[in-house]
């Protein structure tokens, strides 16, 4: 069953009964990200038959298909041909990408984990929160929810683990940290990350034309705003005083 | 004006379900959908109808009901206690409920989701291209007392059919396939997974199911520090506390604790209709096995209108036997 060698990037590996997942790499980096979007934008042009849908996650590219209708041997020789096509790793990033401005209440009793999450960082809060509040940090996949990003990537420092326990209920615009990532979660849902940031945007709209709000290649920063600046935010509609402008 | 059945009294955790919206996994919105999808399509057998349309799926308990008009129902999955103006009905079994006439709904006996359906489906309003209540998404919310159910158009008029349950209640052996992860754990926990009772706990929902064992948890080395991956429904996710968690409908489209393996889509309503308490075991398959054991599980799904039957009232689901005139010979027992 263990059948771990030294993969060799990228890879194709079957996940569960009709699942495909072209992998760029083991861990998160620009170049495997790119990649990986690239990757699924080709998968999507070339129209291969059995393909049900696609998906990316941060450094793969998933293919579900139907194995009673497709032979999963003949769809793994579709991919690699796809695959050897290109340098993917080089490829461009998507177009129309937005820069998103999120205000931020760092810590407080909204976003409880700031000091323990600074502490596993080995900063002081209000390093901590210079360097959250700055980086500008992009969306690598939308995953786990429904319009929810996976933002980065942070300094080293914040190569911190997910928490042996679950917190049994994040809100929805939390914002969270692990593995040099945060998360700004759509809805409330338990988790292993750490809250260190609450904001007021909505990022699923289920009954708008645009249910979903950020798009992998978007980038955001989080600027720190008063706890009475957000309550004003949270009453302003669903962008809770978020703002963007299209990267040229 | 279109078939309706009102709420009367609501039970903790009713939904209204369909097959879920597939095509949203890139914007990280899972399938979702009926916990028990045979029981969907059970349903749909039973009444002649297309497996598409929603029916209302009823977590451990039903509720009672009343019906606005004549209309047709069907019941499936788990076996719940339920009565029509007081006389019991047969459950996996289609029935007439005359304006208003009570539907009443117990406690599950031998499963979890129990399922009404309603001739011509429930006519709830679709949101992303389905009409299944998502709760971890926030889409729609939990029936509540009050709540009316309108049915779609029922063009068939034919109630009093019986369809033997497909077998999935009382846990048993669960199959499962290898992963993209599974590599990540040692032969020997790998060994001791398929060996181990698990008992399922009694916090599961239609996001995912907690596996409980004595002894120690199925950690893996470095399992905390996983990039976030691809999550199907079926995965087994272990958690920090090292047990496993079986992913369902709802689940969450990526995630970072390693997961052991996957659960064979087929032997998934197993696991969603195991009872608190249930016992269940992991057995690993290879792709042929699980190709096959699909393959059989999607004929036997095409094949389930043919296998329903007309009812043949038994004598012991008849509480009022002795109002009926046994001797005048106007009962010979094979009435529909």
């Amino acid at each position: 069953m263990t059948e771990t060698t030294d993969i060799i990037w990228p890879c194709i590996r079957s996940v569960g009964f009709d699942g495909l997942l072209v992998s760029f790499g083991d861990r998160l980096s620009e170049p495997a990200n790119r990649a990986a979007l690239a990757y699924r934008a080709a998968v999507e042009r070339a129209g291969l038959s059995g393909i049900e849908e696609t998906s990316t996650s941060l450094v793969s590219c998933f293919v579900r298909f139907d194995p009673l209708g497709t032979d999963a041997t003949d769809l793994r020789a579709d991919l690699s041909a796809l695959l050897a096509g290109q340098d993917w790793y080089a490829a461009p990033m998507p177009e129309g990408r937005r820069l998103w401005h999120v205000p931020t209440v760092w810590g407080t009793d909204l976003a409880p984990q700031l000091e323990e999450a600074a502490q596993a960082a080995g900063l002081s809060v209000d390093a901590a929160v210079a360097m959250l509040s700055t980086t500008r940090v992009r969306v690598q996949t939308i995953g786990f929810a429904p319009g929810q990003p996976y933002l980065g990537q942070l300094p080293e420092c914040w190569n911190i683990p997910r928490q042996q326990a679950l917190t049994s209920r994040i809100p929805e615009g939390a914002l969270a940290v692990a593995i040099r990532q945060m998360v700004l979660f759509s809805v409330a849902t338990p988790t292993g990350w750490r809250h260190v940031g609450q904001t007021a945007i909505k990022l699923f709209r289920p009954d708008s034309d645009m249910p979903f709000v950020l798009r992998p290649g978007d980038e955001v920063l989080f600027p720190q705003i008063t706890r009475e600046a957000y309550e004003n935010m949270v009453k302003s509609g669903p962008d809770g005083g978020a703002t963007f402008e299209v990267i040229r | 004006m279109s078939a309706a059945l009102l709420i009367r009294r609501a039970g903790p955790g009713m939904s209204v379900q369909d097959q879920g919206r597939p095509g949203y996994l890139s914007q990280g919105l899972s399938r979702g959908g009926a916990a028990d999808p045979v029981a969907l399509a059970e349903g749909a057998a039973l009444l002649s109808q297309s497996p598409t349309l929603a029916a209302l799926e009823m977590t451990g308990m039903g509720g009672e009901f009343q019906a606005l008009t004549d209309l047709r129902i069907a019941l499936t999955g788990a076996e719940m206690r339920v009565t029509l103006d007081g006389s019991p009905l047969v459950w996996n079994a289609s029935h007439m409920v005359p304006k208003g006439a009570v539907l009443s709904i117990g406690s599950a006996q031998n499963g979890t989701y129990g399922y009404l359906h309603i001739g011509g489906g429930i006519d709830a309003s679709e949101r992303l291209g389905s009409r299944a209540v998502h709760l971890s998404a926030g889409l729609g919310a939990l029936s509540q007392t009050g709540d009316v159910l309108t049915a779609g158009p029922d063009p068939v008029g034919q109630v009093g059919r019986i369809l033997p349950p497909e077998p999935r209640f009382g846990g048993g052996v669960i199959r499962v396939l290898a992963s993209l992860q599974t590599a990540l754990f040692s032969d020997a926990v790998l060994a001791r997974f398929q060996a181990t009772e698990f008992h399922r706990d009694h916090r599961g929902n239609r996001m995912g199911v907690r596996m409980n064992s004595d002894g120690e948890g199925f950690l893996v080395e470095g399992g905390l520090t996983v990039l976030s991956e691809v999550i199907v429904p079926g995965d087994i996710q272990i958690t920090g506390d090292g047990a496993p968690f079986v992913l369902m409908s709802e689940c969450q489209t990526t995630g970072g604790y390693p997961r052991i393996g996957t659960v064979l889509p087929c032997d998934l309503p197993k696991v969603a209709q195991a009872l608190p308490g249930a016992s269940l075991r992991f057995r690993f398959v290879d792709t042929d096995t699980a190709l096959e054991a699909e393959t059989r599980a999607r004929n036997t799904l095409a094949g389930l209108r043919r296998r329903v039957q007309p009812m043949i009232r038994d004598p012991r689901d008849m509480p009022d036997l002795l109002s009926y005139q046994l001797i005048s010979g106007m009962i010979a027992g094979d009435e529909e």
